[in-house]
């Protein structure tokens, strides 16, 4: 995720990468990771980076730094609940695709290139 | 083709949604939605999340989730039929046009629509005893590896997706670089970032993703798509389907 500066709003870091700010600490599916003073509302970017193994990517010129994927684990996927995504249709339509919950769904990435 | 699909399975509570992963956004997937008209879901994914969050690192990828949200199949290549150029076609000559090449390297790509079908049918009608629903600690276990490297090159990805779109493309092919550099074998991150060079003009310039003949020296990256499949072996280019 994008940042502009090294404290991240919970709300916006479960939104963008699935991990919850919890009493217990940061949480995805099952797994939860001790952070200091949780529950917050915002988590410094180097806390995450160390205690979640993500990395944090600085871009000097234009005051921003990208916080990578979580590795723990050493897979992509550190729980096998389908993460939330919330995307647009042409229209700009969003559709969570929770909301599908109760039929099978196959999720079929594309592009034109 | 794969409404086709859909339609097929879709009254036995079956339902695809297809994601669209691409920086340029609606603009460049409305002729390809509009024309095929689908009756399922289809998103548009302009920051690559849903390849980030899967662990995708070619397209197309597809992943099943059951009833309960639970992925049953994590990424893997999904075709639902071979494409014009598939099977065993003839190799072009050195002197043969850029995109005639592509489509003789295209042709011994190796992927299996004829099984993922079988298996996607199977699933659609079994559930959980379908023998290709696999179990939530096989999922996560067969999901793309993530070392410290590739969470990296995801952040450089985004980065580069993120300045490319405020406007910013000569620093966001820095960050493309890193990407590539870092997560090689992310084919997404390479065909994305040379789909946004227009080193030709006309409709093929997305799909030319090389340098101009000629003009070699304004291609800003190591690699190209027709150098790298061929680097590899275009039997490489997708693995092979674990079902």
């Amino acid at each position: 995720m994008i940042i502009d500066r090294q404290q991240v709003a919970a709300a916006e870091l479960e939104r963008r990468t699935g991990w919850a700010i919890k009493a217990q600490g940061a949480c995805k599916g099952e797994i939860c990771v001790p952070l200091p003073g949780s529950p917050v509302t915002t988590v410094d970017a180097g806390m995450l980076s160390e205690r979640l193994g993500m990395a944090l990517v600085p871009e000097p010129k234009h005051g921003l730094w990208a916080l990578g994927p979580e590795t723990l684990g050493g897979h992509a996927l550190t729980t096998a609940d389908a993460p939330e995504l919330v995307l647009p249709d042409l229209e700009g339509r969003p559709l969570a695709l929770s909301s599908l919950r109760g039929s099978k769904v196959m999720l079929l990435a594309w592009a034109s290139y | 083709m794969w409404q086709e699909v859909r339609e097929e399975l879709h009254p036995r509570n079956f339902e695809l949604v297809t994601v669209c992963l691409d920086v340029a956004g609606a603009a460049a997937a409305r002729p390809f939605i509009e024309a095929a008209r689908p009756r399922h879901p289809a998103l548009i994914d302009v920051e690559h999340r849903t390849g980030e969050v899967l662990g995708m690192v070619n397209i197309p990828s597809g992943v099943w989730i059951d009833e309960a949200g639970v992925i049953v199949r994590p990424a893997e290549p999904a075709f639902a039929r071979r494409p014009p150029t598939g099977g065993s076609g003839p190799a072009a000559d050195a002197g043969a046009d850029r995109m005639t090449q592509i489509l003789a390297e295209a042709a011994h790509i190796r992927i299996d629509p004829e099984r993922y079908l079988v298996a996607l049918r199977d699933w659609v009608e079994q559930g959980a005893a379908s023998p290709y629903a696999l179990p939530p600690e096989e999922v996560v276990r067969r999901s793309r590896p993530r070392p410290p490297e590739a969470s990296r090159a995801a952040a450089h990805f985004e980065l580069a997706q993120h300045l490319h779109r405020a406007g910013h493309a000569g620093d966001a092919v820095v960050h493309f670089r890193e990407a590539h550099r870092l997560q090689p074998d992310n084919w997404t991150y390479k065909r994305q970032a040379w789909s946004l060079v227009p080193s030709v003009e006309g409709p093929l310039a997305r799909y030319w993703q090389g340098p101009a003949p000629g003009r070699e020296d304004q291609w800003p990256y190591d690699g190209d798509w027709l150098s790298d499949v061929r680097q590899i072996g275009p039997e490489n280019y997708y693995p092979a389907l674990d079902m």
